[in-house]
């Protein structure tokens, strides 16, 4: 398990626009490095993102090599009624985490 | 001047042309144009936030943002081993959205940053960053 990081304020009023923050820690190696004996490092990255919010995919995101090591998102998302945010991120080897947080929105 | 002499000159001045950039920026619109399946977009109607100059390539704050509903946004670069940085796919929200990350850059050169609205269209912002520090992405 990766240690992450989700940043969501404590609560939020329906049809307000909220940032969603998060950390994940992940070496994201690129596949185009060599260590020092010449050899090529393997690709590890994470491939994919998503975020469900009342049961609907909220955002999907393809991560390419390009994004930094230990990923960092931030991403607005507009606030309806309380419910659970999941999110899941997905990658090389096998990668798979899932953390799941509760939004508390009010009237 | 002698037809020898012309074609000496022309080819001189060709060798000059800086021809790996026009490569590398073909590159990067072929990728771009695959990605919005042929459509060229326009400019404007996203915003791509980056320092125009950093000094570590390794970790560079971007922000994508919108003010109008969008339902893809993506970003590209000119000359990192591969042309694609990022591609979301999100809910369409009224007053537009906005998706920050960090990345990285291997050397100076163009980033554009697409959005598709609602209506299917497509748009574009490009902006041109120098980088002083490289990101470690080949060899070492």
């Amino acid at each position: 398990m990766a240690i992450t990081r989700i940043t969501l304020p404590a609560s939020a009023r329906r049809g307000e626009t909220i940032e969603v923050q998060w950390l994940i820690a992940h070496p994201m190696e690129t596949g185009h490095r060599s260590d020092d004996q010449g050899r090529l490092l393997p690709r590890d990255i994470i491939t994919r993102f998503e975020c469900r919010y009342l049961e609907q995919i909220v955002l999907a995101m393809d991560l390419f090599p390009a994004i930094a090591a230990n990923p960092y998102c931030a991403f607005t998302l507009m606030a309806e009624r309380s419910g659970e945010l999941v999110f899941i991120w997905a990658g090389d080897h096998g990668f798979e985490q899932r953390e799941v947080r509760t939004l508390v929105v009010t009237e | 001047m002698s037809t020898r002499r012309l074609v000496l000159q022309v080819l001189s001045v060709a060798a000059l042309l800086p021809r790996p950039a026009q490569a590398n920026r073909a590159q990067l619109e072929q990728a771009i144009l695959a990605f919005t399946q042929g459509e060229r977009p326009r400019s404007g109607g996203v915003r791509l936030d980056i320092a125009p100059l950093i000094e570590n390539g390794n970790a560079v704050p971007v922000t994508l943002s919108t003010t109008e509903p969008v339902q893809t946004l993506a970003l590209f670069n000119e000359l990192n081993p591969q042309r694609e940085v990022l591609q979301a796919r999100l809910v369409p929200t009224a007053g537009g959205t906005r998706l920050s990350t960090r990345i990285r850059l291997a050397t100076s050169q163009q980033l554009v940053a697409l959005a598709r609205g609602q209506d299917g269209s497509w748009w574009s912002h490009r902006v041109d960053v120098v980088v002083t520090l490289a990101a470690c992405i080949e060899g070492g």
